[in-house]
């Protein structure tokens, strides 16, 4: 089925906004995404008529308001296909949910001389963290370079992947737009006796996801790209990983038993979600997700491989060799997020002027900075689609950045 | 709202398409690294101070126009000027674009020249950070000379 985009807008309010007259073209779902009203309705509800802690009380309000919380649990671990609701456990972001894999995990099970091996395409979630490691530990990192198209150069991938514990990768790259194919990466992990950690940031959103057939071991991804609201992420990894890790923060709701001196911990999940969560966050995210698998993962994933070739072809039969579009060219191979040189027009320059027509483009490094230097640029514009976005958004982006030539 | 023509007028674009200063000095010049975590602009400043006077001045780098126009032209008001006046002259700077933090009185009497035509960066905020992006990599290079 394909998506009812003209219905699907109507669902946004943002959208509907006029900036100065002007439609707003948002283009910057990579970064962010819009929330629907059912989203932004589960957030209001809760906060008007709902509101109370979680895990703590008998009183019927709190009862109600973990029952959601929990809700939203049970209906991401159907969404990514886990096991078990308990192997999904909330964060603040997707930062904190790798941090938490990285340094609970690494320090469980690295040393001096231990190797974990990364890729070019990481975004810094999942470089600084490890990079703290070398530090404090010794460990060392080891890189899977890229080919010329911006896909995961894998020839090497079995010598690579020799000693390593740890191979932790994005599922799809924020600046290239580039999807890996996490199955395989996750096989050959395994074949060399490495953990496989996945940030799936960029993909969950977009695509269906199956933590089972991946045959990962740890998965991370951030509510605020899924039209959830922000302040959530999510980490999913195997019980038995999760059982013998480690917790990260300590304190409140993280614990079994508090003695003068030590403690024990929780079971899955409270053992990773110390402090009070974001509990209004955490369910409206539920609505978010409910409001995905609705509309359906795969229906998605199909708007934006025909949004990808429109795009691909509008702009590259409109502007030729003036513009340079990062990443692989097939649109089975890629997301809808396309990082783009245009004219030898500064990124900063030229988002300040898209921004006159409303086009919201990110430019900048996109927390990527190794990758850019690979691609030897300082900064990219970077255009993202997503379920709301028309092909004539796509249009009205070409149009805008024609109007950037008229300057420089 | 504010206008792209406030932003990028012409003598702006005139440095950015033609930066002046525009290099490298070697020692006994010293020279300092600047970073706009933000957008990833890097620039290098290079001064060679002799005698008070900051005889000669050069950047090199890469970044968008603002960064690079307002480097150049900051470059072309400082060259031949003694430190105490170039200070006054960052200092006044950075107060037209709203950045300046100590409490010590701008000479108001300066005259900064084509920076003016910066003026209009101060109506696009984030773009303020590229503007001053040379300016506090100069400072921090006169510190390094010991100024
Ligand atoms: C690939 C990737 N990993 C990690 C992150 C970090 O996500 P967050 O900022 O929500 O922690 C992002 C988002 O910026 C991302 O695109």
């Amino acid at each position: 089925m394909s998506l009812d985009v003209a219905s699907i807008r109507q669902d946004f309010p943002v959208l509907h906004r006029l900036i100065n007259d002007k439609p707003l073209v948002y283009l910057d779902s990579a970064n962010t995404s819009q929330k629907p009203q059912v989203v932004i309705d589960a957030l209001a509800n809760f906060m008007s008529n709902g509101y109370a802690p979680i895990n703590r009380s008998a009183y019927q309000l709190a009862a109600e308001a973990t029952d959601l919380f929990e809700g939203t649990r049970t209906a991401l671990a159907k969404f990514i296909n886990a096991p078990k609701a308990h192997e999904v456990i909330f964060t603040k972001n997707a930062t904190e949910a790798l941090n938490l894999v990285i340094m609970s995990w690494g320090r469980a099970n690295m040393n001096a001389g231990d190797t974990v091996l990364l890729t070019h395409m990481e975004h810094h979630a999942n470089i600084v963290p490890w990079h703290m490691l070398v530090a404090e530990r010794g460990i060392q990192l080891r890189w899977v370079p890229l080919t010329s198209d911006g896909q995961l150069d894998l020839s090497n991938l079995d010598s690579l992947l020799q000693g390593v514990k740890a191979f932790s990768f994005t599922s799809m790259s924020n600046v290239l737009g580039t999807i890996n194919p996490v199955q395989q990466l996750c096989a050959a992990a395994h074949k060399a006796g490495a953990i496989a950690i996945v940030d799936g940031c960029q993909s969950v959103p977009h695509q269906p996801t199956d933590v089972q057939a991946w045959d990962a071991d740890f998965v991370t991804f951030s509510s605020h790209k899924m039209c959830g609201p922000s302040g959530v992420g999510v980490l999913w990894g195997r019980e038995e990983l999760l059982e013998a890790l480690p917790p990260f923060l300590g304190g409140g709701n993280m614990i079994a038993d508090v003695r003068l001196d030590g403690f024990t911990t929780a079971e899955l999940p409270a053992k990773f979600e110390a402090g009070t969560p974001a509990i209004a966050e955490v369910i409206a995210l539920g609505a978010a997700v409910n409001y995905l698998e609705n509309l359906g993962m795969a229906n998605i994933r199909r708007h934006e491989i025909e949004m990808s070739t429109y795009v691909l072809n509008s702009l590259t039969a409109r502007f030729g060799d003036d513009i340079t579009i990062h990443g692989p060219t097939n649109p089975e191979l890629r997301g809808a997020t396309f990082s783009f040189a245009f004219r030898g027009i500064h990124p900063h320059d030229l988002s300040q002027v898209l921004d006159q027509s409303n086009v919201c483009v990110r430019a900048g490094h996109h927390c990527a900075k190794p990758l850019m230097r690979i691609l030897g640029a300082n900064a990219t514009a970077r255009a993202s689609f997503y379920l709301y976005n028309t092909q004539q958004e796509a249009d009205m982006l070409a149009d805008a950045l024609d109007s950037a030539s008229d300057i420089f | 709202m504010a206008g792209l023509e406030d932003l990028y007028r012409e003598i702006i674009l005139d440095h950015y398409r033609t930066p002046r200063n525009r290099g490298e000095l070697d020692a006994p010049a010293v020279s300092a690294e600047g970073h706009n975590p933000l957008c990833g602009d890097e620039i290098r400043i290079f001064v060679d101070v002799q005698n008070g006077i900051v005889t000669d001045v050069r950047f090199n780098g890469s970044g968008c126009s603002i960064s690079q126009s307002s480097a150049s032209m900051m470059t072309s008001a400082i060259k031949g000027k003694p430190v105490e006046q170039v200070k006054a002259i960052v200092k006044k700077f950075k107060s037209m674009m709203t950045v300046d933090e100590d409490e010590s009185p701008v000479d108001e009497s300066l005259n900064l020249g084509d920076l003016e035509a910066l003026q209009g960066v101060v109506k696009f905020p984030v773009r303020i950070k590229c503007a001053t992006l040379g300016w506090n990599t100069l400072l921090d290079a006169l510190t390094t000379a010991g100024q």
